[in-house]
């Protein structure tokens, strides 16, 4: 790792200043768990961390019927053991449960992970497939909008992300399926079911990160079913292919893991 | 044999300070004055040197050093040595390419080390080596050791033409091909044993002192063998004179054969911190550990098993590819030749073999030992062969085996080796017994209920560990002798050091080697302390590898306490005035056996320091060292048996129960000995599913960190079912085998036989990924 400085934020305002003043040098840290390995490896090297992990604006999650929201600053594991969300919503919960490691999910931030984009990042497949915004200290963004490509979204430089919010929906559920060396996911598929029609969202397969399996969603729409999707071949252009699977593979996991996601959403 | 004694189930005396976080690693080590190493490593997998500026780097704060190769040379420090020296069938010793611990004018792959910084800190040493300016001249790449051997392959080495090192042979290739003529049916199957990155989880390290006062050097290194790396230190690479050198291995942390080796880095920082007057302290980190750590396996087979009408085995040819790396280290050579080929006999009654193995250059890192080292590669390479043939002929596996097995003692294969006891149908058995084989079929079709495939996979492997008879092995090529020393100490008040030449890095010797004092005399464990690992304590040792602590380690601790007990027992004969044949000690007392006279352990050892009434002539003091030999290899087997359930959407493989039946002989610890197996068939079913290691076109190695290179974690892995049958070494006193890599030999080819039964195509490599797996389900749909 580079010298680096290290600046724990207590307000947005004073993250937003800092990280202006600094400019390009300065990097927002929510938990780190992309960014400080990153940094070990000296692959990248910011002057300055601001963390917003202790702002106590990005803290909490306030569930009003089945509207959820969850501040920008929550670590995976508040979100996981949250009562409130998995009672109208166990899947987003259940996924939260599946992130990493225990200290990863006590470290990371759900702020930070929507910021990052990771392709194999477990939560843009749910805000995805559950039509949900991503709230900044400057706007609101659709998920729909957000996420734009691999490491790609629409946050403008020194832009926070505050909140993500969604409507819990009739049935959801997450399939994980797992990279065998990273245990990231090679293929995450998370579906909603509301009655104006069912959303998928895959995350981990895609080569320009999460996206939404539009043919799978018009299938599953017409019959919320592991079935539906049977006669469906996922094109492999689009799919991600490296020494773990090929594009080919990929392309069977995204209708394999749906599958399983209905069957799961059926349980609940 | 008493509560602690042999064959009790001792709690780990070491692990209150590993698992309370208070071990002394080297990285734990600090020395006044001390200051940083960090490594200048090749971005290249082959690329000429034209040029080093030192001016940038050496402007950097906190530099105290900038130290290249060619300064190394000029200090007179030798290239790396391989200590075996193996020859082709023609005669000609192997083509060794020169190995500086400092590359000066080729860079032969990514991670070799060319120059090293020596800075006040860890970061500014890393921030200089960073700064140093290297030119290079990239040459072309060659990772795969069969296209390595190609017309027109890039070249490595100049003494090496077509970078063959050697091509050795082992067995009668005429008798065997005369044993094929005959042959009724021929399997033939071709056989990839993946290249594997050790791991240990402690990273390697090394702390240099040169002490100019004393004229004296200490080296800290994470070693399996300081007393090897202080010989070969010394007497090859002339760091320092050995009798002016020290060398400790304090706790390390795991090694799996990759901390056998003498690496540049050790080597470095006692020669920096002589040519830069501080103390220098050097600790891989994890990237670093992928890069340069000595690699294992990396074989390609090819493999012809001739069998009768019978189903008798007649006969078996191999012909392996070994890819050796870059340079050869210090037992690479050994590995694919006597520690594999010896053991392609298996467990079966083989009359004639052949095999032949080219060892290779390749713009990889060196391959070397790694548990097991060339066993597991010769056990997948009959245990596949053997499956394989049984489901061609449409007999059951177990009874092909059985039908094949070696049923009397000694038995001399064709390969070299003498088996000289076992019972490996009582190990089949025990293992077929625990894993219910006869209610397989039920399991299978319960599973296919559940949409999921489920096979049934055995291997029935045998190893030569304890390694090794000095002579015999003198005369294969080592280049040392494989005994091992012990010293016991007995203090005047009864408490006893042993020392010993044996290095735990994980085993539990302080322990195991505790229980033999504890049988012996009846005093607790908790009265003996075990001293390894310092050259300076211990007057000489092999150290630890090929499953060598018990079989010979332990031995030479026999041999020293027999030694201590007849002096005790005269010493208490003269005192008690009773024949020195009448008197026995058990539970810490001296007696004379079928009266009530008797002394205490302690009042033995008092006596012997005061010397006020030993017998006439006799020297005081009670001390006693011994060296022990062993007269043959041990032959370790075992049957493990593996199930597991093939998800045929994902190609998903869970081993859902996992059987191991293993004759270790003599077992001290049955805990301990519980352990090294589950240990090591994580590693087994680790290399069997999960382990790949690969190298793009470059040379870059693209699995060099945990988001790529898949090791085997607690939720990978059933409960193991574990047992053990004992047949007694007649080698040696406690009739001990060895048990530390018999999980990591005899698992691989159990998982790939389940996989392969499962999904009904005999075409898979390990690692069995869920991609290959499921690649290999649809080719035969």
């Amino acid at each position: 790792m580079y010298e680096t400085s290290y600046t724990r934020a207590t307000s947005i305002e004073e993250a937003a200043r800092l990280a202006a003043e600094k400019g390009e040098e300065a990097k927002y840290l929510s938990g780190g768990m992309t960014l400080l390995p990153t940094m070990k490896q000296r692959l990248a090297a910011p002057e300055m961390l601001i963390d917003l992990r202790h702002v106590g604006e990005l803290k909490g999650i306030t569930v009003d019927g089945r509207a959820i929201r969850i501040g920008g600053g929550m670590t995976h594991a508040e979100i996981a053991q949250s009562d409130a969300i998995k009672a109208v919503c166990p899947g987003f919960t259940s996924l939260a449960g599946l992130i990493g490691d225990p200290a990863v999910r006590h470290m990371g931030t759900i702020g930070g992970s929507v910021a990052n984009f990771d392709p194999a990042a477990d939560y843009p497949a749910a805000l995805l497939a559950l039509g949900g915004t991503i709230h900044t200290d400057k706007r609101e963004i659709a998920a729909d909008d957000f996420f734009q490509g691999l490491f790609e979204t629409a946050l403008e430089e020194g832009e926070i992300v505050t909140a993500v919010s969604f409507e819990a929906p009739d049935a959801c559920a997450y399939e994980k399926f797992r990279n065998p060396a990273s245990r990231y996911a090679m293929c995450g598929v998370f579906v909603a079911k509301r009655a104006g029609g069912v959303k998928v969202g895959v995350t981990g397969a895609g080569s320009d990160g999460a996206f939404r399996w539009s043919e799978g969603e018009q299938a599953l729409s017409g019959n919320f079913a592991p079935e539906a999707v049977d006669g469906l071949t996922v094109p492999e252009g689009n799919m991600l292919s490296d020494i773990h699977g090929s594009s080919a593979y990929r392309a069977n996991l995204v209708k394999v893991v749906t599958k399983r996601a209905v069957k799961k959403a059926q349980g609940h | 044999m008493g509560v602690e004694g042999i064959g009790a189930k001792v709690l780990r005396k070491e692990d209150r300070r590993f698992i309370t976080g208070r071990g002394r690693y080297v990285d734990d080590m600090s020395v006044p004055g001390m200051k940083y190493a960090a490594f200048v490593r090749s971005p290249h997998a082959h690329a000429r040197i034209t040029g080093i500026d030192k001016s940038a780097a050496e402007a950097m704060p906190g530099v105290i050093g900038v130290l290249d190769g060619k300064q190394l040379q000029g200090d007179g420090i030798g290239n790396l040595i391989c200590g075996w020296a193996v020859s082709s069938k023609d005669g000609t010793p192997m083509k060794m390419g020169a190995y500086p611990a400092l590359a000066s004018e080729v860079v032969r792959y990514v991670g070799q080390p060319l120059a090293v910084v020596v800075a006040e800190t860890r970061a500014q040493a890393r921030d200089a080596a960073d700064a140093l300016a290297v030119e290079y001249e990239e040459l072309p790449v060659v990772t795969k050791a069969v296209d390595a051997l190609k017309d027109g392959a890039p070249q490595l080495h100049p003494e090496a033409p077509g970078n063959l090192i050697f091509d050795w042979e082992l067995g009668d290739r005429s008798a065997t091909d005369a044993a094929f003529a005959k042959a009724a049916h021929v399997t033939k199957i071709h056989i990839h044993n993946n290249r594997l990155v050790p791991n240990p989880m402690e990273p390697r390290a090394a702390l240099g002192h040169y002490d100019m006062a004393e004229d004296h050097y200490t080296c800290w290194t994470t070693s399996q063998n300081p007393h090897v790396a202080r010989l070969v230190m010394s007497a090859f690479y002339n760091v320092a004179p050995e009798h002016k050198l020290r060398v400790i291995a304090p706790d390390v942390g795991g090694g799996f054969g990759s901390k056998i080796y003498i690496y540049p880095e050790e080597i470095v920082c006692l020669w920096a911190s002589k040519r830069t007057g501080v103390p220098v302290k050097w600790t891989s980190d994890r990237t670093e550990a992928f890069l340069t750590d000595a690699h294992g396996r990396d074989h390609e087979t090819e493999v012809e098993l001739a069998l009768d009408a019978d189903n008798k085995i007649l006969g078996l040819k191999v012909e392996t590819t070994a890819n050796l790396g870059a340079y050869m280290s210090l037992f690479s050579s050994s590995v694919p030749t006597y520690l594999y080929a010896t053991l392609l006999s298996g467990q079966y009654d083989i009359p004639a073999i052949h095999a032949n193995v080219k060892a290779v250059y390749t713009n990889t890192v060196p391959v070397d030992a790694y548990r097991g080292a060339g066993r597991p590669e010769a056990t997948f390479v009959v245990e596949r062969t053997m499956e394989t043939a049984a489901r061609e002929l449409g007999i059951s596996p177990a009874e092909l085996r059985r039908k094949n097995f070696i049923r009397s003692f000694p038995h001399q294969t064709p390969v070299i080796m003498a088996y000289d006891a076992g019972d490996f149908e009582a190990c089949l058995n025990a293992g077929m017994e625990a894993a219910d084989v006869a209610g397989f079929e039920g399991r299978r079709a319960e599973a296919k209920s559940r949409g999921k495939l489920r096979g049934l996979g055995m291997s029935c492997y045998i190893e030569a560990c304890g390694i090794a008879p000095s002579k015999a092995v003198g005369s294969l090529g080592a280049g040392v002798g494989l005994w091992e020393s012990a010293e016991v100490r007995v203090n005047p008040v009864g408490t006893i050091e042993i020392l010993t030449g044996s290095h735990s890095h994980g085993q539990g010797h302080e322990t195991t080697f505790s229980q033999l004092v504890a049988e012996r005399f009846g005093l607790p464990v908790d009265n003996v302390q075990v001293i390894h690992g310092d050259t300076d304590k211990v007057q000489f040792g092999m150290g630890t590898y090929g499953s060598r602590s018990g079989a010979v380690g332990m031995s030479a601790i026999v041999k020293a306490l027999d030694k201590v007990e007849a002096k005790a027992k005269k010493i208490a004969a003269h005192v008690l005035e009773a024949d020195e044949g009448d008197i026995v000690i058990e539970n810490g007392e001296v007696k004379v056996a079928g009266t009530d006279k008797k002394l205490g352990w302690h009042e033995v050892c008092l006596g012997a320091y005061t010397a006020h009434n030993l017998p006439d002539g006799m020297e005081p003091g009670l001390k006693e060292g011994a060296f022990y030999d062993p007269t043959n290899f041990t032959f370790p087997a075992g049957c493990y048996i593996c199930e597991v359930e093939v998800d045929p959407e994902t190609g998903t493989t869970e081993v859902v129960q996992f059987v191991a039946a293993d004759d270790f002989g003599r077992v001290i610890n049955p805990m301990i000995v519980e352990g090294q197996v589950h240990g090591g068939i994580a590693q087994g079913i680790g290399q069997a599913l999960l382990e790949g290691t690969h190298y793009d076109d470059s040379g870059q190695l693209i699995t060099a960190s945990y988001m790529d290179y898949a090791m085997p974690r607690a939720w990978d892995l059933p409960m193991f079912k574990v047992s053990t049958t004992e047949t007694l070494c007649p080698g040696n006193p406690l009739g001990m085998k060895g048990c530390g890599e018999a999980g990591a030999i005899g698992s691989p080819p159990a998982v790939i036989n389940a996989i392969t039964d499962a999904i009904g195509n005999n075409d898979l490599t390990m690692p069995a990924t869920p991609e290959k797996v499921w690649k290999a389900l649809n080719a035969v749909e």
